[in-house]
């Protein structure tokens, strides 16, 4: 193998058994049923073709990284990222292909894996950095400056339960820094921890990559890929899509992100069509990427070859932990008289009152008796929030933190014992000027 | 550094360097098990002394008062506590080597490390309390005023023996869990009914003698009676029966390895 270059992939693939993942099937009493009944069948079983359903989470996957190269891995949920790195870690196998790594490789797919509760952060820095493969000699070596990097200085001795989540990351982290390794392997672990301890890991990172050594790292955060990368690779359906300069790739894959509200779909039970599900800006233009305190609107092209009475609509918005508001039919009982023909519903929502993450819009359509789906619940759209929460009144130390938040704000005011008041909203300041200046004029 | 190859259905080359590489992660998982274990207890760590005790009263009230059972010249108490040393140890060992993958499933699907680690370590958790216990046994015969016989000297023999037939069953048991939870309610009901069906708290000579050998069948007899003949020396040991449980024993282990690293390769996918 070329001395230059650090991990060389070749033709990847992972499969699973789907059956197997979900089904009681594989249980002992089946085995054991079938045995007593079929002595023979269990070598038969061997010849006899599977009928599982296989679902391949990667394939013919192959890449060529570079020593020295920092490399973002990029891609939406289940595209295949998270199993390449497992089978780069080697924490499970690949079902077909093969890896080739020169190097001594640390993967930090999760911070913290293996710590325990009941110890402290003395005990765990020695467990820890043992389960990722250093040595006693090399902890003992390190530990001062592990202890450092953390920041945990004083709570050394007390149990890792009562440590801030906080303080935990970075007692994790700082482990996983101290490894030394050439190729290093990390996931999204930066989405945890604060906006100052953010910067130090990825400045950890990139004196790791100045150095000279490897970086392999998966995010969401685009914007930490664009700074620490020069690389990218963008996975989709466990596949490569594009690999290349950074710049580019991240691009194309957020237009791609934004393109994908092409979402369609036909019913033939019902005769109705969703041909396109588009979100716009109070503008009217396209767009997936919006403010807090904009408006959002949601609009369905649809195509109805029978009629399609009175039809309930049901919008959720949901962000990474789940829903977080939504426009029902059901409850608000606004349904049309009828939908044919070729049409268009739309639905605007006023002043997303929500922070800078990720989010994605989910569509059900029911017939009038309110049970049967002419479309079940799916993501029709995504769309971001960006924005710098300085500019809406977020001045909290911490306020990196509200990319993790629960997502929706609802105005609210603090009381303070001093007297004084406080009034929160996701507003921006510019808006707030003017509101001020508008009710000065009153 | 050498170069690493994982490719599909051969990642074997380098298991036996990782081992060796990862060798000081079984005293890791060890010591954190023992750190752990008796964390927020109000009587710490004499809960490894409390239960052997326990049984041991218990047993001898049982089968020495009750049960009228031979003890061949030596103290019930004694006789009873030789015979759980190695029972104890075993069925421990079992019952958490059993468990260990399961309840390090988060470790075993974030981190590679050789998964043989986690399931040695709790075996060798349970040599500890084995140990703790031996120290009791010594201050039983000093109470007793009881003097070893030379036979002693085997004792660690047969340490060997039943550390081995404890990390064979463990491995079989482990690594069977991970597919079959099934095994969570089989190993209680196997540890519990083995207490009786082992010479636990009796000697192996109250079996029969043309059930002797069918009874040999069970590995721990060969080794609990050794344990009795090294420490008590008597009843005289019974060597088919010591034969048979060492084959038994180096089967048990050589398979479980074979096993456990055959499914290692997929425990974090269906873990």
């Amino acid at each position: 193998m070329n001395s230059d270059i650090a991990i060389s992939i070749e033709n990847l693939g992972k499969r699973y058994d789907v059956d197997r993942l979900k089904s009681q099937d594989e249980g002992l009493r089946h085995v054991i049923e079938n045995a007593l009944r079929a002595p023979l069948a269990a070598f038969r079983k061997k010849v006899r073709t599977k009928r599982t359903r296989e679902f391949w989470a990667l394939r013919g996957v192959s890449l060529q990284i570079n020593r020295g190269e920092v490399v973002g891995i990029i891609g939406r949920n289940g595209a295949g990222k998270s199993t390449m790195l497992k089978l780069l870690s080697r924490i499970t196998v690949p079902s077909e292909g093969s890896i080739r790594i020169d190097g001594r490789v640390a993967s930090l797919l999760e911070v913290g894996t293996g710590f325990h509760q009941e110890l402290t952060g003395r005990e765990n820095i020695f467990l820890n950095g043992a389960i990722l493969g250093m040595s006693r000699a090399e902890i003992i070596r390190k530990f001062d400056e592990i202890v450092e990097f953390s920041e945990v200085g004083e709570f050394l001795d007390t149990p890792v339960k009562r440590y801030s989540s906080g303080m935990y990351v970075r007692l994790a982290f700082a482990v996983a820094a101290h490894l030394d390794p050439e190729i290093l392997i990390v996931d999204e672990v930066l989405a945890v921890g604060d906006a100052a301890f953010q910067r130090k890991c990825l400045g950890k990172m990139s004196s790791f990559a100045e150095s000279g050594r490897t970086v392999l790292f998966v995010s969401h955060n685009l914007e930490a890929v664009r700074t620490l990368c020069e690389r990218a690779v963008w996975m989709q359906d466990g596949h490569v899509r594009e690999d290349g300069p950074v710049e580019g790739v991240v691009e194309n894959f957020f237009n791609a992100l934004s393109n994908s509200s092409q979402f369609s779909s036909q019913n033939e039970d019902y005769g109705f069509t969703v041909h396109r599900v588009m979100l716009k800006d109070a503008a009217g233009n396209e767009s997936a990427q919006f403010s807090p305190g904009d408006d959002m609107i949601v609009e369905v092209d649809y195509s109805a070859d029978r009629p399609l009475e009175q039809p309930y609509v049901i919008l959720a918005i949901n962000g990474v932990n789940g829903s977080c508001f939504t426009a029902n039919m059901l409850l608000d009982g606004n349904r049309p008289a009828v939908l044919e023909g070729e049409g268009k519903l739309a639905c605007r929502f006023k002043a997303l009152p929500i922070f800078p993450q990720s989010y994605s819009v989910k569509m059900s359509i029911r017939t009038k008796n309110g049970n049967d789906r002419v479309l079940d619940y799916t993501d029709v759209a995504f769309f971001n929030v960006v924005g710098d929460l300085a500019n809406y009144g977020f001045k909290g130390d911490f306020v990196s933190r509200a990319s993790s938040s629960t997502p929706v704000v609802v105005p609210y005011e603090w009381l303070l014992p001093d007297g004084t008041t406080a009034s929160v909203s996701l507003t921006s300041d510019a808006v707030r000027e003017k509101q001020a200046e508008e009710a000065s004029i009153r | 550094m050498s170069e690493l190859v994982i490719e599909a259905g051969r990642t074997e080359r380098q298991y036996w360097r990782d081992l060796w590489r990862y060798r000081e992660l079984f005293l890791f998982f060890a010591w954190r098990d023992l750190l752990v274990r008796y964390k927020q207890t109000a009587v710490g760590i004499s809960w490894s002394l409390i239960r052997p005790l326990l049984t041991m009263a218990v047993l001898t009230v049982v089968f020495g008062k009750l049960g009228k059972m031979p003890a061949g010249g030596v103290p019930y108490p004694l006789l009873v506590f030789c015979g759980m040393l190695p029972w104890l140890f075993f069925s421990t060992a079992l019952t958490e080597a059993g468990n260990s993958l399961v309840s390090n499933a988060n470790m075993v699907s974030k981190v590679y490390f050789p998964r043989l680690a986690i399931t040695a370590s709790s075996v060798i958790t349970s040599l500890v309390d084995f140990l703790i216990s031996c120290a009791f046994l010594v201050a039983l015969m000093i109470w007793f005023r009881f003097v070893p016989p030379a036979s002693v000297m085997f004792v660690p023999l047969f340490v060997v023996l039943v550390f081995a037939a404890s990390l064979g069953v463990s491995l079989w048991i482990a690594a069977l869990m991970v597919k079959y939870r099934d095994f969570r309610f089989i190993v209680p009901f196997v540890v519990q009914f083995g207490l009786y069906i082992s010479p636990v708290g009796f000697q192996s000579g109250v079996v029969p003698v043309r059930f002797r050998l069918l009874y040999a069948l069970n590995p721990m007899v060969g080794i609990i009676d050794g344990f009795r003949w090294c420490i008590l020396g008597s009843p005289r040991i019974y060597l088919p029966s010591l034969a048979i449980s060492i084959a038994e024993v180096t089967f048990l282990l050589a398979t479980g390895i074979w096993y456990f690293r055959k499914t290692e390769r997929t425990f974090a996918d269906i873990i």
